[in-house]
């Protein structure tokens, strides 16, 4: 390509990326901003202050959605790695209906369920929870954890992990030195999706936490209904946080070299 | 120094009901290298897997020396393996890799370092530490993987086909280098491999495995001077095959008398006799044939006989053969120290 060409390629393409955060933004530090303005008539930090303050919660709710995020990536990863590797390895009976259903959270809408799922969490005492909240969490999480890792695991040669064995390494150390710096770069990248994945959940939360559990889009939405657009710029800003933070570090990670997974996200 | 025995040994592969291995009885002297031959399918594979701990066996016994390994975990078995391809963990350096069973025992880092780079040496690899395993070539990598499984002075080593990936240039040097350590190291070694030319160029001795069992065990000239069936003669590039009568220490077959060297008990039996040992001209045991056809094959050119009507095969040096046209007679003669009556099946 041309490179001038290129270069309005690449501006066009941050420029997508960054237009809609730049009202959040302008939003976040108005005071005062009508209809006809094309800018605001005063710039004020008072939705900060109020956003970062102690009063309005959201950095509690921060911590909680990180929290929330957290438990249900290290969940995840617990179940998906084995089943990953169930699926990415070993031909069994009935593996495409287990495939099937391990996909079907991620297709279904789910507004479809989580009246179902409703029911169930409170008659499991688990509604209003923090607990229950990672367990719903954990629906949309799974199969994009498990694909991954079946992915991986599938060009994984095991060949590796019988040699280790057979130079004196117990099953643990085999995961720990062999296996897991192997499955590493994959296993990252479906944590980050879980992360992601879990840290936007909105309507899982809503229901299963029953109001007593205020992540971030819930408090987002909240102040968004209220009509106070500065304070909701401000939050959003700091919701979008950990999304940019992650695109700019997997550029560097997850591209990761290993020949014992081959053709995994590779650039 | 131990010695690998295998008892009444047999698995066979879930679902499939045909038993892969099928009660094989096999001693490994201490310090030999030994080659444990046989065809795909043979069985070879899945022995060397049960040996390794890699399969459970179903009946039988697997000892090194005295210790009974067959129910221990393959790291707890003192049987390190080299496999066909060289598996080097590719997160590690290959120092890193050679050092990597050391560091799964526990040594203390400056003494895994120390021995690391002497190995390094051992396998002409000096300097190549610090690399990574993709930065070497083929034969620098088996070199690295054979060292690996060394530096732990295992009590068996296992070797899976270590030739059969190299370039043929490559493969008296590394063929040199295995006979070179075992040596040196004394530790008794299982060669698995399909080749009997590699099998015959590397070992002491030759366990040839046909169909899940032990076909015949021995130093690797046995294989051609005394191949203990006509299978295994035919393995090892057998072609001719008379069946007769001896009667008094004569051999008596389609194309007449022939005189045996060693005493043989009267009875039916089956006669065998290399290409290779055939003798053009006067000698022992001379009969006139008839040359069918010749066949350059390079180093040696192959005579087609018909003898009393009965075909035979000869290999004889290129030189040797040069004037001879198809259709000639010609008086050839059959040593009798190579002619080798296969053992009869017990009744």
């Amino acid at each position: 390509m041309h490179p001038r060409l290129r270069l309005l390629a690449a501006l066009a393409l941050a420029g997508w990326l960054v237009l809609p955060f730049l009202p959040l933004a302008v939003w976040s530090v108005a005071h005062g901003w009508r209809f006809p303005d094309l800018w605001p008539r005063a710039l004020s930090g008072k939705a900060w202050g109020y956003a970062l303050s102690d009063t309005a919660g959201v950095l509690d709710s921060f911590a909680l959605t990180v929290f929330i995020a957290l438990s249900t990536t290290v969940l995840a990863a617990l179940v998906g790695i084995p089943a990953g590797r169930a699926l990415g390895l070993y031909r069994f009976r009935g593996k495409g209906l287990v495939t099937a259903l391990l996909l079907a959270p991620a297709i279904l809408p789910g507004l479809a369920i989580v009246f179902g799922l409703h029911g169930i969490f409170l008659r499991l005492g688990l509604v209003g929870t923090t607990g229950g909240v990672i367990l719903a969490h954990l629906i949309p999480v799974l199969p994009y954890m498990t694909l991954v890792m079946a992915a991986v695991f599938s060009a994984f040669d095991t060949g590796y992990e019988d040699q280790a064995r057979s130079l004196g390494a117990s099953p643990a150390q085999v995961f720990r030195h062999v296996t897991l710096p192997a499955i590493l770069p994959g296993l990252l990248a479906g944590a980050l999706f879980a992360f992601l994945i879990s840290w936007s959940q909105y309507l899982l939360t809503l229901a299963i936490g029953g109001g007593r559990v205020q992540t971030l889009p819930l408090v987002l939405y909240s102040f968004a209904a209220s009509g106070r657009n500065d304070i909701t710029g401000a939050i959003a800003l700091l919701y979008i946080l950990p999304g940019l933070l992650i695109l700019v570090v997997t550029s560097r990670w997850i591209t990761g070299r290993s020949a014992a997974v081959v053709g995994t996200l590779r650039p | 120094m131990t010695t690998l025995t295998l008892q009444a040994l047999e698995m066979s592969y879930p679902g499939t009901g045909v038993a892969a291995v099928k009660g094989l009885d096999l001693v490994v002297e201490s310090g030999t290298l030994t080659a444990l031959l046989g065809p795909s399918g043979s069985g070879k594979t899945t022995t060397m897997k049960l040996i390794a701990g890699l399969l459970r066996a179903d009946r039988g016994d697997i000892r090194l020396g005295e210790r009974s390994i067959r129910d221990l975990p393959p790291e707890r078995r003192g049987v390190a393996m080299v496999f066909q391809s060289p598996l080097l963990f590719p997160h590690l350096t290959v120092a890193g890799n050679i050092g990597f069973g050391l560091r799964m025992r526990g040594l203390a880092p400056d003494d895994i370092a120390h021995r690391v780079q002497s190995m390094l040496s051992r396998v002409r690899l000096d300097g190549f530490g610090p690399r990574r395993p993709a930065a070497l070539s083929g034969g620098q990598q088996q070199r690295a993987a054979l060292a690996r499984a060394l530096i732990l002075a295992p009590d068996l080593l296992l070797l899976d086909e270590p030739l059969s990936g190299l370039d043929p240039s490559l493969r008296d040097e590394m063929r040199g280098l295995i006979r070179e350590l075992q040596r040196e190291t004394g530790i008794t070694t299982l060669v698995v491999t399909h080749d009997q030319a590699e099998a015959v160029t590397l070992s002491d001795r030759i366990a040839l495995l046909l169909d899940g069992r032990l076909a015949q065990h021995g130093p690797p000239e046995d294989f051609y001077r005394r191949p203990a069936s006509g299978t295994v003669a035919r393995f090892f590039g057998g072609v001719n095959f008379l069946s007769g009568q001896v009667r008094a220490g004569v051999f008596h077959g389609p194309i007449g008398p022939l005189q045996l060297s060693e005493h043989v008990p009267d009875g039916d039996g089956t006669l065998t006799i290399r290409p290779e040992a055939l003798r053009l001209g006067p000698g022992p045991n001379a009969h006139m044939a008839k040359v069918a056809g010749l066949t350059f094959l390079g180093t040696q050119t192959r005579v087609d006989l018909l003898i009393a009507g009965t075909a035979l095969q000869m290999l004889a040096a290129p030189d040797q053969v040069a004037g001879l046209r198809a259709g000639a007679e010609i008086l050839v003669s059959l040593p009798p120290d190579a002619l080798w009556l296969l053992p009869r099946p017990p009744a």
